[in-house]
């Protein structure tokens, strides 16, 4: 099973929920990875839902393994692209061309679910009215709070900037706005006092 | 404390009757002073003396909210209700001095929106008029729906038809004309925010109809004033200030309470708000709840009371106030 609960954390850090079908015209549904079977499950609670549905979806070290299951479903639209990074103008023309009564279901990552949930708020989606649900890795997506550079996938704390170079404590502090986790240089005030990395919620 | 409710002492500098129902009121400070601005959807709380018994009635703004040198309202005559709105039409003159409070808003654009959808019913159109004139000043996009009973009844129907040719719709009910809901709210594109103002059926249809639409609910806004209704006198005791009051037929329970000059919370004086939430202390009998702010489980414990509207029948009331 891909599913983890999160701790309980500091209030911005954000909470996800499971995937329900939503009355709608359309459906918008973004997943990587483990994402997936958050998707297929939908599938099985309400397989009309797929009828109007747009599945974009991004293997992420998965391979094909999701492909076939995903087919199954008989979404309207199926697209199965390399990185997230390539699926964001397929994205946009999608939210640009929807109308009110659009729901949007992210699941996987939290790097995937916060940047395409910025996409849809970009839209005009209220936050509170996207549903989310996180499978797979708690790998993080991590904003260097000193350099702004971003650093994706970060699975131990503390860890180095891919930009800058600092050791960065993670932080649950989180920006919407970034779609990342904060990371404060670790040994700022004692220099090279840095502790051994651990795995993130290991 | 009325919360919000500041007042300022205004004088009717222009009444003007629109046709059979409605009829306009200017007020401007008495000390020729300047008033707030507001934003679009505001109303202000309007005391009227009437022969000792002080009426408080909210009425939307109506007038440019940047517009600090007079506030203009609209007022229904409502032959049916408990005599503000016929207080307001057959008492007050051009001239007179009264009291309002400062505009408060529940029913504001959310400016995040794309576009501004807006349907009205009737009456309902007031708040509306000021939040057009505040996306004019915006550029905001917006498209108005507005629902009256007949031409002769379409109050401002001529200066939003002139002004708006494009955004503005009209549909007369006595010609058979209705708004198409559905197609409405079907083509609406993504970012839109929906805001209804008018008579009951028409503020549930329209949420029933988006939400099932899947439109989320952040995005659909509403404003219904409810006016209190008479019913059965009854007794309450208010536990914190020692005394019992006797609400009357023909007044509420907040009224009562201020009448016995408590000073206690309120906003809307509608049941929206939830300012005046109170608590129940011990009660034996039934409560008439009408107001749109408790969750059911609030009712069902029989602890809370929204005494802007709602009443109570039985022999014990006692409230923590
Ligand atoms: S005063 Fe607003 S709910 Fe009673």
């Amino acid at each position: 099973m891909s599913t983890f609960r999160f701790p309980p954390s500091i209030t911005s850090r954000p909470v996800y929920g499971t995937l329900a079908p939503r009355p709608g015209k359309a459906h918008l549904m973004i997943a990587d990875a483990e994402g997936a079977e958050a998707l297929l499950d939908l599938a099985a609670a309400d397989p009309e839902l797929f009828a109007n549905a747009h599945v974009i979806f991004i293997p992420k070290g998965t391979g094909d393994r999701f492909t076939e299951p995903l087919k199954a479903a008989n979404p309207s639209i199926l697209h199965v692209g390399p990185s997230y990074a390539a699926s964001v103008p397929r994205i946009r023309r999608v939210l640009s061309d929807a109308h009110m009564g659009l729901q949007v279901y992210l699941a996987g990552t939290e790097g995937l679910m916060g940047q395409a949930m910025n996409e849809a708020t970009a839209a005009g989606i209220p936050h509170s009215a996207i549903q989310t649900e996180h499978r797979g890795s708690v790998a993080r997506r991590m904003q260097c709070v000193h350099c702004k550079g971003i650093t994706e996938d970060v699975m131990t704390d503390p860890f180095v900037c891919a930009h800058c170079g600092l050791t960065l404590f993670v932080r649950d502090h989180y920006s919407r706005r970034h779609a990342a986790f904060q990371g404060v240089c670790i040994d700022a005030e004692d220099p090279g006092n840095i502790p051994d990395p651990v795995e993130l919620y290991s | 404390m009325s919360a919000g409710t500041e007042k300022i002492d205004v004088t009717v500098t222009d009444i003007v009757k629109l046709n059979d129902l409605v009829t306009r009121f200017k007020f401007e400070r008495s000390d020729g002073g300047q008033l707030p601005t507001f934003s679009g959807g505001a109303h202000t709380v309007v005391e009227m003396q009437d022969d000792g018994i002080t009426r408080l009635n909210p009425y939307s703004l109506m007038s440019d909210p940047m517009d600090q040198s007079a506030y203009t309202i609209s007022v229904r005559r409502d032959d049916e209700g408990r005599g503000g709105s016929l207080f307001m039409h057959n008492r007050v003159k051009t001239g007179d001095r009264m009291v309002i409070s400062y505009p408060v808003n529940l029913f504001s654009l959310d400016l995040r929106a794309r576009k501004h959808l807006m349907i009205a019913g009737g009456i309902g159109i007031t708040p509306f008029l000021a939040q057009i004139k505040q996306l004019d000043r915006l550029s905001g996009r917006f498209e108005l729906h507005y629902a009256c009973r007949s031409a002769a009844l379409g109050s401002y129907v001529d200066e939003l038809t002139a002004n708006h040719p494009n955004a503005v719709h009209v549909y007369y009910d006595d010609q058979k004309q209705a708004i198409d809901l559905q197609r409405l709210l079907t083509g609406q594109p993504l970012g839109t925010h929906v805001y209804v103002c008018g008579p009951k059926g028409m503020i549930e249809w329209v949420r029933k109809t988006s939400a099932a639409l899947g439109w989320p609910e952040e995005a659909v806004h509403y404003e219904e004033f409810l006016a209190p209704q008479s019913g059965k006198p009854f007794q309450v005791r208010l536990a914190k200030s020692g005394i019992t009051v006797d609400v009357g037929e023909h007044e509420s329970l907040l009224e009562a309470i201020e009448r016995a000059g408590i000073d206690a919370p309120y906003l809307c004086r509608g049941g929206a708000c939830g300012q005046c939430e109170t608590d129940v202390i011990e009660s034996d009998g039934t409560f008439v709840h009408r107001d749109h702010w408790l969750e059911d489980e609030d009712r069902a414990s029989g602890c809370k009371i929204m005494p802007c509207v709602s009443r109570f029948e039985g022999r014990t009331l006692v409230l923590d106030r």
